[in-house]
């Protein structure tokens, strides 16, 4: 059922509180469904933060299954590597012309202490969503964080949206793709967001640098199964970000780094600085169009390839930070903004919560 | 003993152009023709080094092969007719100069670069920025802030090469001062970098010391603490594509003054490069060497370690990488020479697109591949194969016979006799002086240039706009005509075969 895949055009939206106020998904429906023409119906997808405040300290594992047998070879595999607190189907409205869904079912997980005598937690529990992912025939993992959830499947958008009730969550945090693939049937793990532990990511645009993005990945024991180049930003920001500590707005000069000439021209700190970056991550560098919404539970980025070859609007209204491919998605649920703009060329819009914001 | 061998190849003077001015006789530097009432070949001598055609004034010469057929025979080939002729007449091991000449598959003529067409535009580079910039040294697995701002981590030395291609080491004396001058000019202007070999630094190169690579091999030729000094790095000699396991000899008839003193040797005695290093009998002996250089320079230069392409490539440079190398080159069997045996020279080692290949996958398996840089060579002809080497994992290429060729060689393969007539691959005074270092070094900078705009061309296609996005990324290379094997050791898919 995986298939290969070129994302193209593609449609993206996010809006985050930075007060941490719950916002309900209906919102963010109606700002991706503004761009319906960006996306031909083969791919939309939602990421939420902040969805299940009552077990925030478990891990949601949102799953797709292809079939009975891989489910249940997954709740087998689960019981040895979790304790399992709860599962439960994803709550779905089956009569709005999404077919054939796979299998959709969440479970909420603790892992045991025992498990992590010589590994911390996060890579622990990476390291098993990279094995269900690559070993279990006809599983797929939505998303693996805490306190959020990613909800896609092949279909327009909106129309993804009200299949998953998302009127019935609210979150502090929420991204939205609209799909359009040049080449791809639908294949429902295929669609955006791609996430790993709490971080997701919606994507308009290729990695044209895929090839060494993922020889590079697979250094640190990565494992690219989907073969699609929005799978690497996730997995970049996780090994850059968790794994080697970089802050992020020196994260996000590894992988959409300043030219030299820039750099060159740079005062002394900053210059050593950038190069030493562009010296140890140069791998790291996602070259190619692409403006991307990367979520995790601190925040939401907007970043764009350092030439800008694709579009990208950042706009606040109070608390609310809005980033979408365009204004209009962003007017269409905040008539009223404080200020809008065009982020530059490989320069990130970075929105945190407040700290108090648990 | 009269000679049984047919002349290689036959010299036509057209006598009605010809005006007699003998400037083909003065410029022969193989005694292939002289001057009896009038031009007057002597087919026997003639290399086909082209010197006195480009030099006649009416073009009333061409050279052609001596259009002398053999009976045919598949496996007895003229070419090994002549050379069992060559042996029952003089004894000894064939000598040559210059690459590999054997048709051995190139496998850079088997891979297709990629390009963009729709769903990801590709770039212009006369309107956008395209960087070929690379540093080479040892780069640390990840960076440490201090909070938010201050860079806690710092780094081995690194060498700027401001184009992915450097000059091949070639030693003062096997190549003359003049082409080493050339070379380092050349490097100076174009921001790469260029290669001593293993012959010493001339006192007149020294004040290009900083784009400057000096060799330490078997022989220790010229090694002082100011020699390792007056560098941009050290490379240790291990081997060369060309004679793997093979040490050098330089003949004492081209040790003249100016080789005594740089090599440090007394005129006149031949300079022999033993074929290990003496203080080198295994990994631990390398190391040793390795930190001993970066003792000397006071870890401020990247110390690179030179190997040829042999069959365990993979293992051998991931043994060096651990042993503190910052930078692996490896020599593909089809490396050029000053002189080595033929045997050696066209039946050993592998060539250099599979050694990278191997080694680029050693390296990452092992998770080490950050801890040194990957400069390979060993016929690197064109910008094109600058390109695959680098898609395949190469951090930068190293050119030799193409930096030759550039200066005016043409590749007769008549390095090793002295007699090169271009001024190059010789000694003789009145022969150096036909290669005026000034318009050299402008020929190899124009040849660079040319290619650094052809890399630019290609990532501009390919839709990236830095080098470090091609390094490694065999994802946009495909193979043409290989079969499974080849294409699982290169790491590339067959074309046809999409995303």
């Amino acid at each position: 059922m995986k298939c290969d895949g070129i994302p193209s055009g593609c449609a993206i939206s996010g809006l985050m509180s930075e007060e941490g106020r719950r916002i309900d998904g209906s919102v963010i429906i109606r700002s991706i469904a503004s761009m319906h023409d960006r996306s031909n119906g083969l791919g939309g997808g939602f990421a939420a933060y902040g969805i299940y405040p009552k077990r925030k300290h478990q891990y949601a594992f949102h799953m797709m299954f292809d079939n009975i047998g891989a489910k249940e070879t997954t709740e087998e595999f689960f019981k040895d590597v979790f304790n399992v607190d709860k599962d439960e189907p994803i709550p779905t409205h089956r009569e709005n012309g999404i077919r054939n869904p796979p299998i959709l079912w969440r479970y909420f997980l603790e892992v045991p202490e025992n498990k992590l005598e010589f590994i911390t937690e996060r890579d622990y529990v990476m390291k098993i969503v990279m094995q269900i992912n690559s070993e279990i025939e006809g599983a797929y993992i939505a998303s693996s964080g805490k306190n959020m959830g990613a909800f896609k499947g092949v279909g327009y958008p909106e129309d993804i949206g009200k299949f998953y009730k998302l009127e019935e969550y609210s979150a502090y945090i929420w991204t939205s793709h609209g799909r359009f693939p040049t080449n791809t049937p639908g294949w429902w793990g295929g669609a955006h967001p791609f996430t790993l532990l709490d971080w997701s990511v919606v994507h308009n645009g290729e990695i044209s640098s895929y090839g060494i993005n993922k020889r590079y990945l697979e250094m640190f024991g990565y494992k690219l199964e989907l073969r699609t180049d929005t799978e690497v930003i996730a997995y970049l920001f996780d090994l850059l970000v968790r794994r080697h500590k970089l802050p992020m707005d020196m994260a996000v000069k590894a992988l959409a780094s300043p030219f030299w000439k820039d750099i060159d021209r740079m005062e002394p700190t900053q210059k050593n600085i950038a190069t030493a970056i562009r010296q140890v991550y140069g791998s790291t560098l996602m070259n190619g169009p692409f403006s991307i919404i990367l979520g995790h539970s601190r925040g939401m980025i907007g970043l764009n390839d350092r030439i800008k070859l694709r579009p990208m609007t950042a706009a606040r209204k109070g608390d609310m930070l809005y980033l979408a491919s365009e204004e209009s998605a962003i007017r269409e649920i905040a008539p009223d903004l404080d200020t809008v703009w065009s982020p530059k060329a490989g320069t990130a819009v970075i929105g945190t919560l407040n700290e108090e914001v648990e | 003993m009269e000679s049984q061998l047919p002349a290689e190849f036959v010299v036509n003077v057209d006598h009605e152009k010809c005006r007699k001015c003998k400037r083909c006789v003065i410029n022969c530097s193989f005694s292939a023709i002289e001057f009896k009432d009038k031009v007057t070949p002597n087919n026997r001598q003639c290399v086909a080094c082209h010197r006195c055609a480009t030099f006649c004034p009416e073009n009333a010469i061409t050279i052609t092969e001596n259009p002398l057929d053999y009976k045919d025979g598949y496996n007895w080939s003229p070419e090994i007719r002549k050379n069992i002729l060559k042996q029952a007449e003089s004894g000894g091991i064939i000598l040559t100069g210059m690459g590999n000449p054997k048709p051995y598959p190139i496998y850079w003529d088997h891979m297709l670069l990629d390009a963009c067409q729709v769903t990801n535009p590709s770039i212009d580079p006369l309107r956008e920025p395209m960087e070929l910039r690379t540093y080479l040294g040892a780069k640390p697995e990840c960076l440490d802030f201090d909070g938010d701002v201050s860079l806690k981590t710092e780094l081995a030395p690194q060498v700027k090469i401001d184009i992915p291609v450097v000059f091949a080491a070639m030693s003062y004396g096997a190549i003359s001062l003049n082409a080493h001058k050339a070379l380092a000019m050349a490097a100076t202007r174009m921001g790469t970098l260029m290669n001593t070999g293993e012959g010493g630094l001339h006192e007149d190169i020294a004040q290009y010391s900083d784009r400057i690579i000096v060799q330490v091999a078997s022989g220790r030729f010229g090694v002082t603490s100011k020699y390792l000094n007056s560098s941009a790095l050290v490379e240790i000699k291990i081997g060369q594509g060309a004679k793997p396991g093979i040490g050098g000899h330089l003949p004492g008839e081209k040790v003249g003054e100016d080789i005594s003193k740089t090599r440090m040797i007394p005129v006149g005695t031949d300079a022999l490069s033993p074929a290990p290093h003496h203080d080198i009998y295994s990994i631990e002996d390398l190391s040793q060497l390795i930190y001993a250089i970066k003792e000397a320079t006071d870890y401020k230069k990247p110390v690179s370690v030179k190997i040829a392409a042999v069959h365990n490539v993979a293992a051998i440079a991931s043994g060096i990488v651990r042993a503190g190398a910052d930078i692996v080159m490896i020599d593909g069997f089809r490396g050029g020479t000053g002189a080595a045996p033929m045997i050696i020279r066209d039946h050993v080692g592998i060539p250099i697109e599979l050694a990278l290949a191997a080694v680029d996958d050693r390296l990452r398996q092992e998770g080490i591949r950050n801890r040194a840089s990957i400069l390979v060579g060993g016929s690197i002809r064109q910008s094109a194969d600058v390109v695959k080497a680098i898609a395949l994992g190469a951090d930068a290429c190293v050119i030799g016979t193409a930096s030759l060729i550039a200066m005016g060689c043409r590749v007769c393969q008549k390095c090793y006799t002295g007699n090169c007539a271009w001024g190059i691959a010789t000694q003789k005074p009145e022969l150096v002086r036909r290669l005026n270092p000034e318009v050299a070094a402008d020929r190899l900078c124009n040849l660079l240039t040319a290619w650094g705009h052809e890399i630019q061309e290609v990532l501009g296609s390919l839709g990236i706009n830095a080098i470090e996005s091609l390094r490694g990324s065999r994802e946009r290379l495909r193979g043409v005509g290989l079969n499974q094997e080849t294409l699982d050791i290169l790491g590339i898919k067959h074309a046809g075969i999409g995303q």
